[in-house]
């Protein structure tokens, strides 16, 4: 930088137009630096790695698809759905009763997720009392259940439900009662949101007419959040019909070639046959798990598909 | 009708001289015979409201009389809202709110411990400032009060008399059906009426309820005011002093007292009395700094 | 004047004044939220159920193996004749997985939240999020049996100088864990980046710095504790996950190993494997089966506990 004082020193300038040149020719220096070259292409770059990164990301949720359709292509057929699985006779194998499977689990679960996540939620918005200690001993119960591994709730099935206090045995309602509890946390926070999100006037208005509480509940503050809390519990059933590990402890047998039932019998579903067939060494087992993959992915994308549409659906703008 | 306005030749004279000022009919007359009745619909003595640990409003006693309209005035923040929430006891609903003294309707303590506050808002109905009708139709708007407390009567003809009553009817009764907020902001106030008295109150509280709509729509709901008064005993709060002057016959005048470390602010009552005593002739100096405009 | 239906008049005696009592007993409602309060104390009872499962057995385990065996030693062999329960092979092998989950995740989820957070326009913004949440809808069945069928080999073909042996790599295993937990680690991030006030950028970019340097230089280092509660919580996940684990990484052998390209077990590998048998209730095997999960539930219980903690301090210094 040039030295200012013998620049202002040749003119006599005042102090605040002084300072102003200066600013100007060093901002100018500055602009027209290299320094500043140097830095646009760092920017360059790093923005490329962001791009590269995020690519990688999107990269290989297409690769998964891709080559899920390409490897179970070959028995993409009808067969896949009406016959029973088998391991002896592969070509004939289906995957009806675990498909069967998985609606009954699935089932149990919906019954039993709506009352007892939406209610959870209805009381902890509100009826309880935020201060008080154990209303907020709840909230962060069910915010540390949300982080457990799945497989823990398998333990917590097998302990309780299949033997221990309720004893059902490996059954289709066990696994319904133990996925229920896995995607319970799930539910509870989506509900919560949805309800924290219709505007207290709407409350305010309700009670102010002497309405009580679960009147303004039922009647005005549910069917507003009803959007969301009809979000939130198919998110939670989209999960509950992809998981398999818990399952595989409460008795998700690996091969049910007769239709289950709920409290009786054993049962599989379709994530659990898949990796039963996946395990196996045989080609067309192989081949046969990814077509398992491609059901799966189809009703997952069915799923979710009809949950954005719900939610544009029925959103509210407040 | 017009009421007396503060540049009329009122003096201080005996309460019992009826001297009507000027434009003003027999209304003023009728207002002094139910006021010499002595009917309170509310006593308050020494009213404090805490909130939490913070006292929001300070020692407040006054009588709110029956089938009259009641001003609460003063700056933003000395506790106008916030006591006129205690008179419905909306204040429960904020975890940490406390009343402490007496609340009396009627002479029966608000607070007691028999007292239910589901049953006390029936009796005692709230407009709020913004005007929040239910995303449903103007009928069903109207019509939830009355079927969640199981009235008697025919729906139709209740939801009819109660947009009646809020000089509403004849712009909505073509389309009942439709969705409240296609209305504009002062007929959703007016609804907002309507869905209150169709409870059949005996009081109706209002907080600040034209400070969201538009010159016009204001006039309208403040005609509305005093109609209703004939049937109703209502409070208001209000920023806007002038309406005050138009609408009520008692006007209570709040300020701040105190601030605390936090700059937590503490309401009192200053002076309550007739509205045009408290325009024309206020007895506290801060009322008249208020009213004239020197501060607030 | 019009009249109302029920309406206390103004007679010389004084208005009818109407009860401020509750008009019945109310019952339905407490009924109601008698049930609601059930429902959500519901959760407080799986959370002790959980608890007590896990106890129980390793109680009874931990009386006939000592904790200091337990947690030292390093050879696990539950089944066998002579059984041996040192814990640590199958602790290597959850480690491993979270090591190359976590090369993976970190960069790439990192990267993609930076990029969502302070470079994305609004309209690719919301494109690519819910894109992002597709990956961690997929059931992670598919994405192992993928990883086993197509990366495995991939990776193989890539790396022939490393010694592969056999089809199970936990190495893999731990690259596929790190791609199912990257829409956790980007969209944590990019929630924390995104709560830091639009007044810091602005103040940055006044002094003339590019976006690069006002994302890495303010950004991030104010989103902080944010991001690492991202990493926390994606380590947490990388910890808990069992079926890639279980097709990747095979559910055998489980030697105390730091070699990616073998097959070794994991704590939710000898789980998953073990307990689909039919053990009998009450032989020291099945205990063991409940004093993994205990380990495994302290450790996901540790990590969440600090999240949620990074999480709030973070919320603290913006909200």
């Amino acid at each position: 930088m040039s030295d200012d004082s013998e620049y202002s020193s040749r003119v006599a300038l005042p102090p605040r137009t002084r300072t102003a040149v200066k600013g100007a020719r060093e901002m100018t220096e500055a602009a027209l630096s290299t320094g500043d070259r140097k830095k646009a292409i760092r920017g360059s770059i790093f923005y490329a790695v962001l791009l590269l990164g995020l690519t990688t990301a999107l990269l290989s949720i297409a690769a998964m698809i891709t080559w899920a359709f390409i490897a179970g292509g070959p028995r993409l057929n009808l067969n896949l759905f009406t016959n029973v699985p088998s391991v002896v006779t592969p070509e004939s194998a289906g995957y009806r009763t675990a498909i069967l499977g998985t609606l009954y689990v699935i089932g149990g679960v919906i019954l039993l997720i709506v009352p007892l996540g939406v209610g959870a939620a209805i009381y902890l918005e509100e009826f309880a009392n935020p201060r008080n200690p154990f209303n907020r001993f709840v909230d962060l119960n069910i915010q540390n259940l949300a982080g457990v591994p799945s497989i823990v709730f398998g333990i917590l099935g097998l302990a309780f439900i299949v033997r221990g206090p309720l004893s059902w045995g490996f059954v289709a309602a066990a696994g319904s009662l133990t996925l229920a509890l896995l995607v319970l946390p799930t539910v509870i926070l989506a509900s919560r949101e949805a309800i924290r999100a219709v505007p207290s006037s709407i409350r305010d208005g309700s009670l102010a007419l002497g309405a009580t509480v679960w009147q303004a509940v039922s009647k005005q503050v549910l069917p507003a959040a009803f959007p969301g809390v009809l979000t939130g519990v198919i998110l939670a059933v989209a999960r509950a019909i992809g998981e398999a590990a818990p399952l595989l402890l409460v008795g998700a047998v690996t091969f049910v070639t007769f239709n289950p039932q709920f409290f009786e019998g054993g049962y599989s579903t379709l994530p659990t046959m898949i990796y039963s067939y996946a395990k196996r060494p045989q080609e067309e087992l192989q081949v046969l798990a990814a077509a398992g993959v491609v059901i799966m992915l189809v009703l997952l994308i069915v799923i979710n598909s009809v949950a954005i549409y719900l939610r544009n659906r029925f959103e509210r703008t407040w | 009708m017009p009421k007396a306005t503060t540049g009329d030749t009122v003096t201080a004279e005996d309460e019992a001289a009826a001297t009507p000022a000027v434009g003003v009919g027999s209304a003023l007359i009728e207002d002094r015979d139910r006021r010499a009745s002595g009917v309170n619909t509310f006593e308050l003595h020494n009213v404090n409201v805490y909130y939490g640990d913070m006292l929001a409003v300070k020692d407040v006693s006054l009588d709110i009389p029956h089938n009259e309209i009641t001003a609460f005035i003063g700056p933003s923040g000395c506790g106008k809202s916030t006591l006129l929430r205690s008179l419905n006891r909306m204040n429960d609903l904020i975890a940490g709110a406390r009343v402490t003294g007496d609340v009396l309707y009627h002479g029966v303590d608000m607070y007691g411990p028999k007292i239910d506050p589901v049953q006390v808002r029936t009796v005692i109905g709230m407009v709020f400032q913004k005007p929040n009708p239910f995303p449903k139709s103007i009928y069903d708007n109207i019509a939830f009060g009355p079927r969640i407390l199981g009235m008697k009567g025919d729906l139709d003809e209740i939801v009819e008399s109660s947009l009646r009553r809020a000089a509403l009817w004849d712009e909505v009764k073509d389309r009942l059906k439709d969705n409240a907020f296609g209305m504009s902001g002062g007929q959703q106030q007016r609804l907002c009426i309507a869905r209150a008295i169709a409870v059949q109150p005996d009081v109706i509280l209002m907080d600040e309820p034209c400070s969201a709509l538009d010159p016009v729509s204001t006039g309208k709901v403040e005609d509305l005011m005093l109609e209703l008064k004939e049937d109703y005993t209502i409070v208001i709060v209000t920023h806007n002093m002038q309406q005050a002057a138009r609408v009520s016959d008692l006007t209570a005048f709040f300020t701040v007292a105190a601030m605390d470390e936090t700059s937590n602010r503490t309401g009192v009552l200053v002076e309550i009395d007739e509205t045009r005593n408290i325009f024309s002739n206020p007895k506290d100096e801060r009322t008249a700094n208020y009213v004239t405009g020197k501060f607030g | 004047m019009s009249s109302r239906v029920i309406s206390p008049g103004v007679s010389s005696d004084g208005p009818n004044v109407r009860s401020l009592e509750a008009p019945g007993l109310r019952i339905g409602e407490r009924i109601i939220k008698g049930l609601l309060w059930t429902a959500a104390t519901l959760s407080v009872v799986v959370t002790t159920g959980i608890v007590v499962s896990l106890l129980l057995p390793s109680v009874a385990f931990f009386q006939q193996v000592s904790i200091v065996e337990f947690l030292t030693g390093t050879i696990w062999a539950p089944a066998f004749a002579e059984p041996s329960f040192g814990v640590l092979p199958i602790v290597v092998g959850t480690l491993m997985v979270v090591l190359f989950a976590m090369l993976v995740a970190v960069p790439v989820g990192l990267t993609s939240a930076i990029y969502l957070s302070e470079y994305a326009p609004k309209r690719v913004r919301k494109t690519i999020k819910p894109i992002l949440e597709v990956l961690e809808g997929i059931p992670t069945v598919a994405i192992g049996l993928f990883a086993f069928s197509v990366l495995t080999p991939l990776i193989r073909e890539l790396t022939p100088f490393l010694p592969w042996t056999g089809p199970f790599s936990i190495g893999v295993a731990g690259i596929t864990v790190g791609l199912l937990i990257i829409p956790l680690v980007s969209s944590v991030s990019d929630d924390a980046m995104r709560a830091v006030p639009m007044s810091l950028r602005e103040g940055a970019y006044a002094m003339g710095a590019t976006k690069f340097e006002v994302a890495l230089r303010v950004v991030l280092p104010a989103a902080i504790s944010g991001v690492i509660a991202a990493f926390v919580l994606g380590i947490s996940r990388a910890i808990g996950e069992t079926m890639v684990v279980l097709l990747v990484a095979g559910a055998g052998n489980p030697v105390l190993s730091f070699d990616p390209t073998k097959g070794i077990q994991t704590m939710t590998a000898y789980i998953g494997s073990t307990a689909t048998g039919d053990i009998s209730q009450g032989t020291i095997t099945y205990d063991s089966i409940f004093a993994v999960g205990a380990l495994l539930f302290l450790m996901t219980l540790a990590m969440n506990v600090l999240a949620i903690r990074l999480v709030r301090r973070f919320r603290e210094v913006y909200d």
